[in-house]
């Protein structure tokens, strides 16, 4: 057995990923071609690199597939209920900010906290004939959050180009993660006041009931000693 | 736990109970168009229930409860007066709570009936409080009717009254804006300074998406029309306080209740219908006198009730949900009627719970 780590697969939140583990003496990388999903990892036994998507790990954690994780605070709560008792944040590793925010059209001047949306949502729903359109990918975190304050709106699904939904009339308004907020302007779309969901960093889980044996433990403990987290 | 089939003889045994009371036996079918359900609750019910689609249909879920079909159904071609029974799986989704079951039974039983309605609710609840005397439950009672009356007879502008009247079901909310409104709570920085605005509009950028310049334009109306209002004064919000803390056996609380309606005669039609309730209650051997009553029961979780509402707890088990729940909702058949509408009442059992207690025979 060896203890598995899963980490993004491309792009900058691998790089960062593969530079944090890189400063504390744990070198992770990728074999192979460009192409290849295998990594290797060098400076600790007994540890195995799982190349993966970000929004993967975290379910990926949750069936104790793999020991370990980096991915977004973000995903790990919209997609694992109860997630505080299935995981645990070991360490946030300083990049990969984003907040999750609510966001409507920079025209409505008459909307800046969630009082006024819920005022909206009532009036738009009498004069459109259906529930204010809220486009997102994080159904369960805004369902959480509005769940007290605002009635009368619906969820419609967004995967992607989320910003760009009001301007095509598909949405009313959006829940979406921004890290400057320079694509929300550019989309003449503003935060509430009050609308910050949650904010999230790339984070390194570990899985809380995992099964292990005495190495993995073993392991466990050194790569812990070695990252600085005990 | 005890085993399905016990649960489904339980569960058989309630209906034939409820049939036995004049009931017929209806059946539903188990996965429901999800439009109705998303109109009725919103976004919430994705949360409680479970949605699946296909290609065809689009939307459906898994029926998270009886009411909704039976009223449909019943809309579409029942004859009146109705009474119905029924008996199958309910699915609830769980997100937060891995001890609470996804899919359990119910048994319930609903009226359909124009005339005396107080007459009615005290059938659907004697006939459930006889059925489950052996198990020594407590018995919640509430009324959402009292708190809808009290809003209505506030003096303030009809636009705050339908704000209020759509939060009744979440409290939180409710009291915030009643904060507002009775100008305990500041208004927000963000209102303050768009009022103080000559142009509010004046660089606001593109008007991008369905909702209107003029809808904007018409909601700054309604805010400088709200900020000139004059605050609901402390004596009536310190009515729907009172009203809101009644908590006493019925006997005693409606006592209560007929002294806050010297200060707030709106509510005099809905403390009668709870007097008439009472009679009707005693009528059928229920101890009024013991019998506990809270005017906020059924505030949360109850959303489609608007009435008379009532729960039965097994007091030494706090951690098992309620055993029995039910009330009236005229305004879910409303809602579901497409222009009609019948006053109806009805309750639902869990034989799961009923056995677990030991009862079941």
């Amino acid at each position: 057995m060896s203890l598995k780590l899963g980490v993004p697969s491309k792009g900058r939140l691998m790089e960062k990923t593969f530079d944090w583990f890189g400063a504390r003496g744990v070198e992770l990388g990728r074999a192979g071609s460009e192409r290849e999903y295998a990594g290797f990892v060098q400076g600790i036994d007994n540890v195995e690199l799982v190349l993966l998507s970000a929004g993967e790990i975290p379910r990926e954690l949750a069936a104790g597939r793999i020991h370990l994780g980096v991915t977004g605070t973000d995903l790990v709560r919209e997609k694992l209920g109860q997630w505080d008792a299935r995981v645990e944040e070991l360490a946030e590793l300083g990049f990969g900010h984003a907040d999750l925010v609510l966001a409507v059209p920079t025209a409505w001047v008459d909307v800046n906290t969630l009082d006024d949306l819920d005022a909206a949502a009532a009036a738009f729903r009498l004069r459109h004939g259906f529930r204010m359109r809220i486009a997102t990918k994080y159904h369960r975190l805004v369902r959480e959050f509005l769940r007290e304050t605002v009635a009368d709106y619906q969820l419609v699904d967004s995967q992607g180009a989320t910003e760009g939904t009001v301007k095509n009339e598909t949405a009313e308004a959006i829940a979406d993660i921004t890290s400057t907020g320079n694509t929300l302007r550019a989309n003449h779309l503003k935060t509430l006041d009050d609308g910050l969901i949650l904010r999230s960093q790339a984070t390194l889980f570990g899985v809380r009931r995992a099964p292990m044996d005495a190495a993995d433990r073993a392991t466990m403990r050194t790569l812990t000693q070695a990252l600085g987290l005990d | 736990m005890a085993d399905r089939a016990a649960i489904r003889a339980e569960a058989a045994r309630l209906r034939d109970l409820f049939e036995g009371a004049g009931a017929t036996p209806v059946e539903t079918a188990i996965l429901q168009p999800a439009e109705a359900l998303l109109d009725l609750y919103g976004e919430d019910i994705r949360a409680r229930a479970y949605v699946t689609s296909d290609a065809l249909r689009g939307e459906q879920m898994l029926r998270p409860d009886f009411t909704v079909p039976v009223v449909q159904m019943h809309m579409a071609h029942g004859a009146e007066p109705a009474c119905y029974t029924y008996a199958g799986e309910v699915f609830r989704r769980q997100e937060d709570d891995p001890d609470r079951a996804n899919e359990y039974l119910q048994a319930g039983y609903e009226v359909f009936e124009r005339t005396a309605p107080e007459a009615a609710e005290a059938r659907v609840f004697a006939l459930i409080f006889d059925i489950l005397r052996p198990l020594g439950l407590r018995a919640a009672t509430g009324d959402i009717g009292l708190l809808m009356a009290a809003v209505e007879g506030l003096r303030t502008t009809d636009r705050r009254k339908a704000a209020l009247r759509r939060h009744l079901w979440r409290p939180r909310r409710f009291r915030a804006l009643m904060d507002r409104y009775a100008g305990r709570a500041p208004v927000p920085a963000s209102r303050a300074k768009l009022l103080a605005q000559a142009d509010p509009m004046a660089g606001a950028g593109p008007v991008i998406g369905l909702r209107t310049r003029e809808e904007i334009l018409s909601r700054i109306k309604s805010l400088q029309e709200d900020a000139a209002t004059p605050p609901i004064s402390e004596n009536e919000v310190a009515l729907i306080d009172a009203i809101l803390a009644v908590r006493e056996t019925s006997d005693n609380a409606l006592e209560r209740l007929r002294d806050i309606a010297v200060d707030m005669p709106a509510i005099r039609p809905a403390v009668e219908r709870l007097a008439r309730r009472l009679e009707a209650l005693s009528a059928r051997g229920i101890a009024v006198e013991s019998l506990d009553f809270e005017a906020s029961y059924g505030r949360t979780q109850m959303e489609y009730y608007d009435g008379f509402v009532f729960g039965f707890y097994a007091e030494n088990r706090p951690d098992l949900p309620p055993v029995a729940t039910g009330g009236r909702y005229d305004a879910l058949t409303r809602q579901l009627g497409g222009g009609r509408e019948i006053p109806a009442v009805g309750g639902v059992i869990r034989p799961g719970l009923t056995l677990q207690l030991g009862g079941g025979t």
